[in-house]
């Protein structure tokens, strides 16, 4: 028999197509469901949107057929994220500016860069609890206690590592030449910066900080007991201070509901989260690997 | 040229220019240490809410199970091992299944189109919120596993794993969501380190005559271990402080029972569901729960950054 060609009955062969196999019913077992999943969420969801769905309140609970809709919800998530990106999309990116353009990589540096790495991996509704010993249960926002504010608050918490690693990462990518050239024509550190790297990272930085108010915006964990539920319409500056609904609260609470009126809106405010989050990924994907083509330096 | 001299001369930096400079450097060095601030009030905050708790029941708090607001008496034994036992049996089932699948994607099974598209649809999965899985789990697989639960207790009701009746909710679909949640992450972080992976040591191992089987184990698989274990840890770390989709489906219940097919808890499912409507030294006790899940957390994380830094590929 002629040992260059290839042998089925070898048990090495036989090994290699068992394996070969186990790995292709591993990556079917892991993606049939996932699909599955998606493909559901989006159908299920898609076919309970209405008009009135974006306009309306949610009826309480009961057993009246019509839900209502979901409009505080939508409007409240927008604004509790909103909150959550101007406290840390500032803190970040100082933060990440400090760590890439100034520090010497010292113990200090080092210590940041580890916490950075071990508060992204605080359980998120840690944070919640945070907020909540911190600001709610102390009254300490002029007497209200659970509020879109606090709430903001609790998922700045978890925005805040994300933005800085990609503020860092983003900077450390600017090459070395660009800074040296600004500096040398008389610019200063802040100028130099300001002007010249921090603009030639934007594209990088805002992918990542998008990428992280998507995450943000799906939470739940930290606004159950910090920004609590609200069954009404959003109407002024000063509902900041009360309870306040969001699109995964609401999914969460609707969903422990027995009633049928209840789910359906749970799955309609779960298509428009999963929806908004997924075209916000694609699109930043689509970005990203369209600057990597386009790059010059 | 004399006047040429004598500009240059004069150009200093404005005072204000520097002080400028000045400012923007520490205000960056204050947002940076801002990090740190937060982490030890997270820390501090919740160490020192649940002082009275700790100092009433001390390390007993681990190991008895009685959660009873009217009685006043708390132990979280419950919560604490259903929190060890979903997360690490649904990281056993996660672990073979993501590093098989990312073992098909970075090797040549099928194209490099099919591949990247697999790639990136799991990551996307990572983005889906974990309320939204817990919805989905409610209502797609809980009826979807119902029977196959019945026939689990059915025949192998003699193991304690199965012993109760299946009801409804339960921490064995807790794990089943927790796979879901979990795969994205092994599978993304074990492909990147397959991938950083030298191609000349596949050559070497192939030019010698080893099979394709035997060089991903022998060769592949063990330089790249590093990697792999950091995501798993990672992954670990992730589902023990999973809230949302876990507290939906796990049933909520603190009796205590060895059966994954009765209704179990999760230290955050325990704080999710009663944070909002605790009141005395029920919340000192929700506030140790809290501590203790942040602690555990925290070794995990910490070891997962040594792991990486310990073990980085280095060709």
């Amino acid at each position: 028999m002629n040992s260059l060609y290839y042998q089925k009955r070898l048990s090495r062969n036989i090994g290699d197509k068992f394996f070969t196999s186990l790995s292709v019913i591993c990556a079917l077992i892991a993606i049939l469901p996932l699909i599955f999943l998606v493909t559901y969420i989006l159908i299920k969801g898609g076919s309970q949107i209405t008009p009135e769905l974006f306009a309306l309140e949610p009826n309480p609970p009961g057993d009246d057929l019509d839900a209502g809709g979901i409009n505080p919800a939508l409007i409240g998530t927008l604004i509790i994220t909103t909150i959550a990106s101007i406290i840390a999309i500032p803190v970040g990116v100082g933060g990440g500016i400090y760590l890439a353009e100034y520090s010497k990589g010292g113990a200090f540096s080092r210590f940041i860069r580890f916490g950075v790495n071990v508060l992204a991996g605080v359980p998120s509704i840690i944070a919640g609890v945070f907020i909540y010993a911190l600001i709610v249960s102390t009254k300490i926002l002029f007497g209200s206690m659970y509020s879109g504010l606090a709430g903001g608050m609790a998922l700045s918490i978890l925005m805040l590592p994300t933005v800085i690693k990609t503020t860092d990462e983003g900077l450390k990518l600017v090459p070395n030449e660009l800074r040296y050239a600004s500096l040398g024509v008389g610019a200063s550190m802040y100028t130099t910066i300001l002007k010249v790297t921090l603009p030639s990272a934007f594209r990088s930085i805002a992918t990542g900080v998008v990428l992280g108010i998507a995450r943000a915006a799906g939470e739940t964990a930290p606004l159950i007991f910090t920004a609590l539920f609200s069954y009404y319409y959003i109407t002024g500056f000063g509902d900041l201070f009360y309870e306040m609904g969001s699109l995964a609260v609401l999914i969460y609470n609707f969903a422990l509901e027995p009633y049928d009126a209840q789910n359906k809106l749970a799955w309609a405010a779960s298509f428009i989260l999963v929806l908004s989050i997924l075209s916000v990924n694609i699109f930043s994907r689509i970005l990203a690997a369209f600057t990597e083509k386009t790059k010059r330096v | 040229m004399e006047e040429k001299l004598t500009l240059f001369k004069n150009r200093k930096r404005f005072g204000i220019e520097k002080n400028i400079d000045i400012i923007f450097k520490n205000t960056a060095l204050v947002l940076s240490s801002f990090v740190a601030i937060i982490l030890l009030g997270i820390i501090l905050v919740v160490f020192f809410q649940s002082f009275e708790s700790f100092s009433r029941y001390g390390l007993k708090f681990l190991v008895t199970s009685e959660w009873n607001p009217v009685k006043d008496e708390y132990g979280a034994f419950t919560a604490i091992y259903g929190t060890l036992v979903t997360s690490f049996l649904s990281l056993l089932i996660t672990i073979p299944l993501g590093v098989g699948t990312a073992i098909f994607i970075t090797e040549d099974f099928v194209p490099k189109v099919f591949r990247e598209i697999i790639g990136s649809f799991v990551e996307l999965l990572a983005a889906i919120p974990s309320v939204v899985l817990g919805l989905w789990a409610i209502f797609v697989m809980e009826p979807f596993f119902r029977a196959f639960f019945v026939f689990l207790h059915n025949f192998f009701g003699w193991i304690p794993l199965f012993s109760t009746e299946p009801t409804g909710r339960n921490s064995l679909l807790a794990i089943l969501i927790l796979v879901v949640m979990l795969l994205p992450i092994v599978t993304s972080i074990a492909r990147d380190s397959l991938n950083q992976v030298p191609k000349k040591l596949r050559n070497a191992a192939y030019g010698i005559g080893a099979s394709r089987w035997k060089t991903i184990f022998s060769v592949i698989l063990p330089a790249a271990l590093s990697g792999i274990m950091a995501g798993i840890l990672l992954a670990l770390g992730r589902a023990m402080g999973e809230t949302m989709a876990v507290t939906m489906i796990i049933g909520n219940s603190n009796a205590f029972s060895w059966s994954l097919l009765s209704p179990g808890y999760t230290i955050s499912s325990m704080l999710a569901n009663q944070f909002g409507e605790a009141d005395g030294s029920q919340v000192s006790s929700l506030f140790y729960a809290a501590f203790v899940l942040m602690i555990l957390s925290l070794i995990v994380n910490i070891f997962a950054q040594w792991l990486v830094k310990k073990f980085s590929l280095k060709y």
